[in-house]
């Protein structure tokens, strides 16, 4: 599964992020590694992107980058 | 001895706060060189030799972002004598993330925790005993907003300064990965100084792509890195990333407690409204409502109005006071004193003009730039990007861009200023760019004139005028982002969205003045210039074969009219090859509303209206509609007037830049205005020839360049030579 199909209000745990080079590793930078706990606090009003709960921030992922994040 | 404090941290962790507490006024702004990042530099207030150097704002020590190169660059090669780096209390585990790559540095560390107050009144503990042993290096509490500390951070940085040595970096990875990182380290020969080779075997296992430039000698470190991704199963860039979050969260739970898990915040409690499903979008439309109308139609009109009509003007009153304008007190002086007419001519028209046509924006400006600061510093800049950046993304601009473009449709001025606030470069860049194919309120005479005496006034000439403007935005960031100069930065769009908070007055006042007077400063002189030179241009010319000094109605004598027959035939494909219809382009830059009024001049009539309903009939004469409406659409697009052109010069920062923006824009006037010409004369009276052809191959490139394929790039193109040369 990856954090592009969860739900609004749902937690999840990250498992591993996916692809390479400057996306992978700004996701990576922001906090979103293996083993976090990441909460899907909303969507934009147009759909995309979403924001997220990390290590207790928020912050904003495309959907498009969110497909990288595998999570369980 | 003279000592240099880089202050380092994330941004929103209150940098610029505390930069401003500690060095109060004394602050130099200049540029990194050869980038466009802004460059910060301050005294420590009541030490003279104390500078403190304000690093751009950064997550981590990646070579993927312009102001993270720009960072480590400078803490690499020039190595200043201690790090502030500012940690953000409220949120702490990710903050903490930098500090363990600055602390590899080989650079004294001192830690300045931010925000205390907050953290305190939220009930939560952090031990500052516990986090300096666990993290190796001094830690201060500090509430940068109320001054609370600030002190005592600088002097301990001193101190730190003083000492010399680095901080030994005590956080551990896995013993894996200790491993590893030793047998590099063992491969390094004495060109890295021992306290530095961490920091370079972190760089190199990462296979960070831009460390190499800055070793003297490179080990091959290939196997190491394949034996640990092979043991770990990742890659190394991900392996440090991990460990270091690792590491944190393994000393976080003794240094941090928080208070109450579950309980929402304030800041929480505002955004579930204002950035809610069905709430944010209306939200937003009150909020740039607001903006849009005291910046530009209310506050902001009668701010211009008052420094364009009135101080440099024929005057304006102060509670019945009538107080002459500038023009009119000089007038009368120059007059008293008898100086000579063209002399008069200079100083009025030319340089007071000039002046006038500088400061003429800033008040307006500066209502504006009140409002960004605000927007900025509260966090809800970071929610516009959020909720627009799907529509923006598209074509390579930022969810943020909105706003320049919506302040350019009043005037493109104070538009370009506004792109101040987008932090990624190439969007930044990019909206500069584009936003001033708005039209804006100067251009609307132009589209009330060719409306009205080709078109019969027809209601969709000035809607399709803002259609164009907007498919040139769109169509241009498609184009553009595919292009070299802008394909070079990759731009992932993570973005943190800051806690809300009240800004203080102190600090929204700063960042108005110091943007407004970057203004006056960097763009002033190019506008006094150009405008002097289109005075003289239009005002000295041969009449009867003696060159002199001309009156207003001599316009067609000039030097200027000169110019328009040398330059006119350029135009001829475009339908306007008429040398008038050239000049009224050129004075069109001193401002756009001149188009109409030169116009008149030169069809003979010394006043028009503002839509010169005067001379209709004689220009419906002289084109046909086609060539009309190709006339507008180029002075649309082509380069903006000279006080806009001033504001890109400005917030480019680069020649370069300055002149591949204005190159640009003319080329897509031109190239536009010649398909709308060629291609409405085929349709309309059916002529076909060599223009038409060529309108065709222009329309089939454009097609190519919009639908050609593109690849994100995976690093950053930036010449790290030329920074480390510049010193």
């Amino acid at each position: 599964m990856t954090l592009k199909e969860i739900p609004c209000g749902k937690s999840v745990k990250v498992t591993k992020v996916a692809g390479e080079g400057p996306v992978k590793r700004r996701i990576m930078d922001m906090g979103i590694t293996k083993g976090v706990e990441v909460f899907v606090r909303k969507v934009a009003p147009l759909g995309d992107p979403v924001e997220i709960t990390v290590r207790g921030y928020e912050l904003s992922v495309r959907k498009a980058d969110a497909e990288m994040i595998q999570v369980e | 001895m003279s000592i240099t404090i880089a202050l380092a941290g994330n941004p929103n962790s209150g940098k610029t706060t505390l930069f401003n507490a500690l060095t109060g006024s004394n602050q130099f702004v200049g540029n990194w060189p050869g980038v466009t990042v802004e460059k910060k530099e301050g005294k420590l207030k009541g030490h003279k030799d104390v500078m403190i150097m304000d690093l751009p704002g950064i997550y981590s020590l990646s070579p993927y972002t312009l102001e993270e190169v720009v960072a480590r660059n400078y803490l690499i090669s020039e190595r200043p004598d201690a790090i502030l780096n500012i940690v953000d209390g409220t949120n702490i585990e990710r903050n903490l993330y930098l500090s363990t790559q600055l602390m590899e540095l080989g650079i004294p560390v001192v830690m300045a925790v931010n925000m205390m107050d907050v953290v305190e009144k939220s009930g939560d503990k952090i031990h500052i005993g516990k986090l300096s042993q666990k993290l190796g290096c001094e830690v201060v509490e500090i509430s940068a907003l109320k001054g609370n500390g600030v002190q005592k951070a600088a002097e301990k940085a001193i101190a730190a300064a003083g000492k010399k040595e680095g901080t030994p970096p005590v956080h551990k990875f896995a013993p894996e990965v200790e491993q590893i990182l030793e047998a590099v380290e063992d491969k390094m020969d004495g060109t890295v100084p021992q306290e530095q080779k961490r920091f370079f075997a972190v760089k190199l296992l990462e296979k960070d792509d831009k460390i190499q430039s800055q070793m003297k000698h490179v080990p091959d470190v290939s196997e190491e890195i394949r034996q640990i991704e092979e043991e770990m199963d990742d890659d190394t860039e991900s392996i440090i990333t991990n460990e270091r979050y690792a590491y944190i969260g393994a000393i976080i739970g003794e240094c941090y407690k928080k208070h109450s898990k579950d309980k929402l915040t304030v800041s929480d409690k505002i955004d579930r409204i204002v950035t809610n499903r069905f709430l944010a979008l209306p939200i937003f439309a009150v909020v740039m409502l607001i903006v849009y109308s005291i910046s530009v139609t209310t506050v902001g009109t009668w701010a211009t109005d008052w420094a364009n009509d009135g101080v440099f003007g024929d005057g304006w009153s102060l509670f019945g006071l009538e107080i002459p304008g500038i023009p009119v007190l000089l007038e009368s002086a120059l007059t008293a004193v008898g100086c000579a007419a063209w002399l008069q001519g200079l100083i009025l028209d030319g340089i007071v003009a000039g002046v006038g046509a500088v400061l003429g924006f800033v008040p307006q400006m500066l209502v504006l730039f009140i409002f960004l600061a605000f927007l900025e510093s509260c966090g809800y800049m970071a929610r516009i990007a959020f909720i627009m950046d799907r529509i923006f993304r598209k074509f390579g601009l930022s969810g943020k861009s909105f706003i320049p473009m919506l302040i350019g449709s009043g005037c493109g001025v104070p538009g370009i200023m506004a792109s101040r606030t987008i932090e990624n470069d190439r969007d930044r860049k990019m909206t500069i760019m584009t936003t001033t194919f708005i039209p804006c309120g100067a251009k609307l005479p132009i589209i009330a004139l060719i409306a009205g005496a080709l078109f019969g006034g027809a209601w969709w000439v000035a809607p399709s005028a803002y259609f164009v403007g907007i498919a040139a935005i769109i169509c241009s960031g498609i184009i553009l982002k595919k292009t070299k100069m802008f394909a070079g930065d990759p731009a992932p769009f993570v973005m943190e969205l800051p806690a809300y908070h009240l800004p203080t007055v102190g600090n929204v006042l700063r960042s108005m003045w110091e943007r407004g007077w970057s203004f006056i400063k960097k763009a002033g002189t190019i506008i006094l210039l150009s405008t002097i030179f289109v005075w003289f241009t239009s005002y000295f010319g041969w009449v009867g074969g003696k060159f002199r000094m001309l009156e207003d109605m001599e316009l067609n004598h000039s030097i200027l009219a000169a110019i328009g027959n040398g330059v006119a035939w350029i135009f001829a494909p475009l339908g306007w090859g008429d040398w008038r219809s050239a000049v009224a382009a050129i004075t069109g830059l001193v401002a756009k509303e001149n188009v109409v009024g030169t116009f008149g001049i030169l069809y003979g009539f010394a006043e028009v209206a503002e839509d010169g309903t005067e001379i209709w009939g004689t220009l419906a004469g002289s084109m046909t509609a086609a060539a009309a409406y190709s006339f507008l659409v180029f002075n649309l697009l082509c380069a903006p007037c000279f006080a806009a052109m001033g504001a890109i010069k400005r917030e480019m920062n680069n020649v370069k830049w300055f002149w591949f923006a204005i190159g640009y824009q003319t080329l897509l006037a031109y190239a536009v205005s010649l398909c709308v010409y060629q291609l409405g004369n085929w349709m309309t009276a059916g002529v076909f020839g060599i223009g038409t052809a060529a309108a065709i191959l222009l329309v089939i490139g454009f097609i190519y360049l919009l639908v050609r394929p593109y690849r994100e790039s995976k690093t950053l193109d930036v010449n790290l030579k030329r920074m480390a040369n510049a010193k």
